[in-house]
């Protein structure tokens, strides 16, 4: 706009660069680390991680491009979708035997599970969009929320897929916060919780999820057995020191010490040899990422988009933070990737969504800088 | 804060005052507490990061090394053991092994058969294995196989990944060249027990193939023959795989130990005593170096070092013959006429005449009971009671100058001693006085106590080694010790001052059983110019009215007794041999004769061996192959297993010895009545004969 000096075509400057710079920085370090992390070679990690972020790059420019009203027609229409297919999964599964969390579309294998963490979002954002003014504190305002989260929620804890359901409530949670839900429900929800987990902890939850959260708490109690993941994890981002053993050196990972190198431990795998230089990088480009998706949303004066974006911005929020507090055993061992380093599809589409969401808003924003208050 | 909670605050009294401006209020507010929330975990996450990569960083790079490295100990190579020449008793051999570490397997039963399918291994003895596994400590390995075929070792090797547990590796087993001929001197070695690991928290006890000296010397001297263990630093992967080598450090073999022990002579001996039970120890009278200590039949110590086998160790535990006892240290036999030299000397040393005689009547009356000789032999004095054996000779001068004046000198000669030998244990045996007698029993000393004493019945018991070392010092009289290390230094034997002419007449005696009107004639030396002399002995086990010494059943039957040295003029090589049950001295003396001959002339003694074992059906340790094989054979499956500790094993041998030392005494409470013909000779007992005959083959 205003910056437009004439050399370089408006639509690439207008691109926001300051958050794109840096996650491209990321993903190719963690190309880099799922290079060494196959023992030195591209195949079969790095190539696939960099050919996934490009189409999913694709994916979130054409998101970026959608209308408004485009989208807020097509939010509750993709909500039933997702459902259906948690419930296909389920049945599926039930056919079949055993737990199930994909589809096979022929063409690409699909988690629902990871589709519907966008798509909460955008659907309490459209709800809270439209909910009139004045319904903000009634028990209305809580309550189709509150069945839209339960259900998706509970098709995914009966995979049974604890991390990402959580993701799922998460994402709702943050939304309904920041539509100015009352504080006291949310106080009241939360002193629930803690009274509630004691319950969850011994009736709710498998035996070997229980062995997990005890193993958070004392790794070396049991430390070949299901303490193992986290002290191994702890050896390979404590022995890589400030500046790291060196690319392609870390022993941990190449000697198959650390479980999941290239996905959940991947950044024990890059803290082995990059060492906490590399750990400040990767947590400074996350915030660069995080603080821009939520400056987008306080951008935004419509309703709808600012709820969007900083629901999107909590659920990119919410891998990070479980992910690399899982690795530092300070949280149990929960299947949740790492954004944009871990290998592996299904994480890589769904924050690409978000940040294919967050382009939108800031597109929006760009576009109309002050739409109105009207929905 | 106090703002984030206007909404609430504002909205309840005033009643729902809510428009979209507050809630874009809100809205602000609270991505400003979002935010800031997710900069605090960010700082938080950054701080723990620090704290692990920084403060603990010490910790996890000494983890991290101890994952990644791995350290094996090289189990050091056993330090040789060593005849006087320079010739291996026990060397190591480079082979193939395989053992199991309990611990590790998931499916002990299931993995041992499989293993055992894969080495081609006998039934008994994966049912032996399971039993170990079953009962050994979990750290300690257990050995499957050892001394494999490369084919064996690489087909094992290849299923490794799926075997958790089992240990393949390339190293050196301990081997006894000459076998069952040196297993009581030299022993065996075997895994670190239990016990002996917690007294010895040294990691390589617990390494896999490696071995510590179980019995004899090899238990003895297990310090110094141990070294030091090698060590090697691999980089292994968590699943166990080595990746590469870092650096490795060599093994240091342990110190040789050398021997006195000829062992030509001492494979010779063992092999000469043929089916009998029996011992022959040879000395140097010079330096007391003992050149021979001979015990048979025995164990082959090549296989109770790969693990002592439910047949093999019953097929030795039945045979009464015996095999478990080293018979030259642990061995007591009443010493009977052997001692007879020793005794004129007492007689002459308390004023006797060489030339007194007395009247053998078939007997002799002394104080008021008659009490028989094995013969009539009519005037005798000193030279013909040697020669001839006269009991009644000893019967009279014993009495006449008190017997406890004939012990003085019989443990001053080595009868009833230990000496100083780096030996395991070694009995001491009895020179029966009037004292140890009230002592003993609580009965006073009878005449018919002397009268037994004074042929070397009745409670006198003496070892093998014991007999050969008073050969030594009689022929030399010099206080002749024995010692066993060549390294050690000599010391000059010291002199009895005992009066020359006493020792002449006692040696030409001595002489006169060989090479004069003796019991021994047929003892004399096929060597032109070497001369040996000697003294047989037969020793009564029990009464002539239980058994007649040569017939009936072997237990009963007389033990065979002959001590010697030689070349007479100058005496050199001293000895004794003892054959268990051999029906007279006839069964030792040959064996005497049989040895020196090898020792002066070994290519006539190889050839007077060679007669014999065609008749005997083979070498010693053929024999206790085709033994073991007809015995496996037989009674393979109804066998029970060893005792799980070795040491239980020749503890109880040890006791056994014991009790029949005993045993052997109590027919000192009467007078023992010689028999007559005493050089005559029984036949081996029966089981003996099994494995005598090549199978396969009808008589």
């Amino acid at each position: 706009m205003s910056a437009h000096t004439g050399i370089i075509p408006v639509p690439i400057a207008r691109q926001p660069w300051g958050m794109l710079i840096p996650l491209f920085l990321l993903v190719g370090f963690g190309a880099a680390v799922l290079y060494s992390a196959a023992g030195g070679k591209v195949d079969p990690f790095a190539s696939s991680h960099l050919i996934r972020f490009c189409v999913f790059l694709l994916m979130a420019s054409i998101i970026a491009s959608l209308p408004r009203q485009f989208v807020r027609f097509m939010t509750y229409p993709a909500y039933v979708i997702v459902l259906l297919l948690l419930i296909g999964v389920e049945i599926l599964g039930n056919v079949r035997g055993g737990s199930q969390r994909w589809l096979d579309l022929g063409f690409m294998v699909l988690q629902p599970s990871e589709l519907m963490k966008p798509v909460i979002v955008v659907t309490l954002a459209q709800f809270y969009a439209s909910l009139p003014v004045g319904m903000i504190l009634s028990w209305r305002a809580l309550l189709v929320p509150g069945v839209l989260i339960a259900l998706p929620v509970s098709l995914v804890l009966l995979q049974p897929d604890l991390g990402t359901s959580l993701a799922i409530a998460f994402g709702g949670a943050v939304v309904m916060l920041l539509a100015g839900l009352p504080m006291k429900w949310f106080i009241g929800g939360s002193l629930a919780a803690i009274a509630a987990a004691p319950l969850v902890f011994f009736f709710g939850l498998q035996d070997y999820q229980r062995r997990r959260v005890l193993t958070m708490f004392d790794p070396e109690a049991d430390a070949l057995g299901a303490g193992y993941h986290i002290n191994q994890s702890k050896i390979a981002i404590g022995s890589g020191g400030i500046f790291g053993k060196g690319f392609n050196n870390g022993s941990q990972s190449h000697l198959q010490y650390l479980p999941e190198p290239q996905t959940d431990f991947v950044f024990a795998t890059m803290a082995e040899e990059w060492g906490l230089l590399g750990g400040l990088f990767v947590l400074a480009v996350f915030a660069v990422i995080l603080s821009w998706g939520l400056r987008v949303a306080r951008a935004s004066h419509d309703r709808f988009a600012s709820l969007l974006a900083a629901g999107m911005v909590a659920t990119i929020f919410f891998y990070v933070a479980v992910n690399l507090m899982m690795v530092m055993g300070m949280a149990p061992v929960v299947g949740i990737p790492l954004p944009f380093m871990s290998h592996g599809g299904s994480s890589m589409m769904t924050n690409m969504i978000c940040i294919g969401a967050l382009m939108m808003v800031n597109r929006w924003n760009r576009e109309a800088p002050r739409y109105g208050l009207a929905g | 804060m106090k703002r984030f909670f206007k909404l609430r605050s504002g909205a309840r009294p005033s009643g729902q005052v809510v428009n979209a401006s507050t809630l874009r209020n809100a809205f602000e507010r609270r991505t400003v507490v979002i935010g800031g929330i997710q900069a605090s975990v960010a700082i938080l996450l950054a701080a723990r990061m620090g704290y692990l990569a920084i403060a603990e960083n010490e910790k996890y790079r000494l983890e991290s090394e101890s994952n990644r490295v791995n350290l094996t100990l090289i189990p050091p190579r056993r330090g040789w053991i060593l005849d006087r020449n320079g010739a291996p008793l026990a060397s190591n051999r480079a082979d193939f092994r395989v053992d199991v570490i309990p611990d590790r397997l998931t499916d002990p039963a299931r993995m041992i058969d499989q293993v055992g399918e894969l080495l081609n291994l006998e039934p008994d003895r994966v049912k032996d294995l399971k039993l170990e596994v079953q009962s050994a400590r979990g750290f300690a390995p257990v050995e499957v196989a050892s001394g494999l075929q490369y084919e064996q070792f690489a087909a094992l090797s290849v299923r490794l990944p799926d075997m958790q547990g089992v240990v393949p590796q390339r190293g050196f087993s301990r081997y006894y060249p000459t076998a069952s001929s040196v297993g009581h001197l030299i022993g065996y070695v075997g895994p670190a027990s239990a016990e002996e690991y917690e007294q010895d928290r040294n990691p390589i006890l617990i390494t896999p193939g490696y071995k510590i000296g179980k019995d004899g010397l090899e238990k003895q001297f297990e310090q110094g023959l141990r070294g030091t263990p090698g060590a090697r630093r691999v980089e292994v992967t968590a699943g166990g795989r080595i990746v590469r080598d870092l650096e490795t450090r060599d093994d240091i073999q342990g110190d040789a130990v050398r021997l006195t022990i000829d062992g030509p002579l001492q494979d010779y001996a063992a092999r000469r005593i043929g089916l009998e039970s029996g011992s022959v120890v040879v000395m140097d009278c010079q330096t007391g170096d003992l050149l021979c200590m001979a015990s048979m039949p025995s164990f082959d110590p090549n296989s109770f070092s790969d693990g002592i086998g439910s047949v093999e160790y019953s097929m030795l535990r039945e045979d009464q013959r015996v095999p478990l006892r080293n018979k030259v240290l642990k061995g007591l036999y009443p010493p009977g006429s052997t001692v007879k030299p020793m005794h004129c000397l007492a007689f002459l040393q308390a004023g006797v005449s060489p030339d007194d005689t007395i009247v053998c009547g078939g007997g002799r009356r002394i104080g008021n009971r008659f009490f028989n000789c094995h013969s009539n032999h009519g005037v005798v004095n000193m030279d013909k009671a040697i020669a001839q054996s006269c009991d009644s000779y000893f019967y009279h001068f014993a009495q006449q100058i008190g017997f406890d004046n004939v012990a003085a000198l019989a443990k001053d000669l080595g009868m009833g001693q230990e000496f100083e030998l780096p030996v395991t244990s070694q009995f001491y045996g009895t020179v029966p006085t009037s004292e140890w007698k009230f002592n003993k029993f609580g009965r006073d000393w009878q005449s018919f106590d002397t009268v037994n004493a004074s042929i070397g019945q009745g409670y006198y018991l003496a070892s093998p080694l014991q007999l050969a070392v008073m050969s030594a010092r009689l022929a030399t009289g010099n206080r002749v010790n024995p010692r066993l290390l060549l390294d050690e230094p000599v010391a000059p034997a010291e002199s009895y001052d005992f009066d020359p002419e006493h020792l002449a007449y006692v040696r030409q005696g001595m002489n006169n059983v060989v090479n004069g009107a003796g019991t021994a004639r047929r003892a004399r030396l096929p060597i032109e110019d070497v001369q040996i002399a000697g003294k047989t002995g037969t020793a009564q086990v029990v009464s002539l009215s239980v058994s007649d010494g040569r017939s009936g059943p072997w237990k009963f039957r007389d033990h065979g007794l002959f001590t010697f040295f030689a070349p007479v003029e100058n005496p050199r090589y001293a000895g004794a041999v003892v054959i268990e049950h051999g029906g007279g001295s006839g069964s030792a003396y040959p064996i005497a004769r049989d040895v020196m001959t090898f020792l002066f002339d070994p290519t006539k003694g190889v050839e007077a061996l060679r007669a014999l074992e065609n008749q005997w059906g083979g070498t010693a340790q053929e024999r206790l192959e085709r033994r073991y094989a007809a015995y496996a054979a037989e009674r393979g499956t109804t066998v029970t297993p060893p005792p799980q500790r070795d040491e239980d094993i020749f503890d109880r041998v040890e006791a056994e010895a014991r009790l029949e030392a005993e045993q052997t005494q109590e027919i000192g409470d009467k007078f023992v009545q010689p028999r007559e013909n005493q050089t005559a000779s029984g036949s081996p007992p029966p089981d003996a004969l099994i494995g005598t005959q090549p199978q396969g083959i009808e008589p």
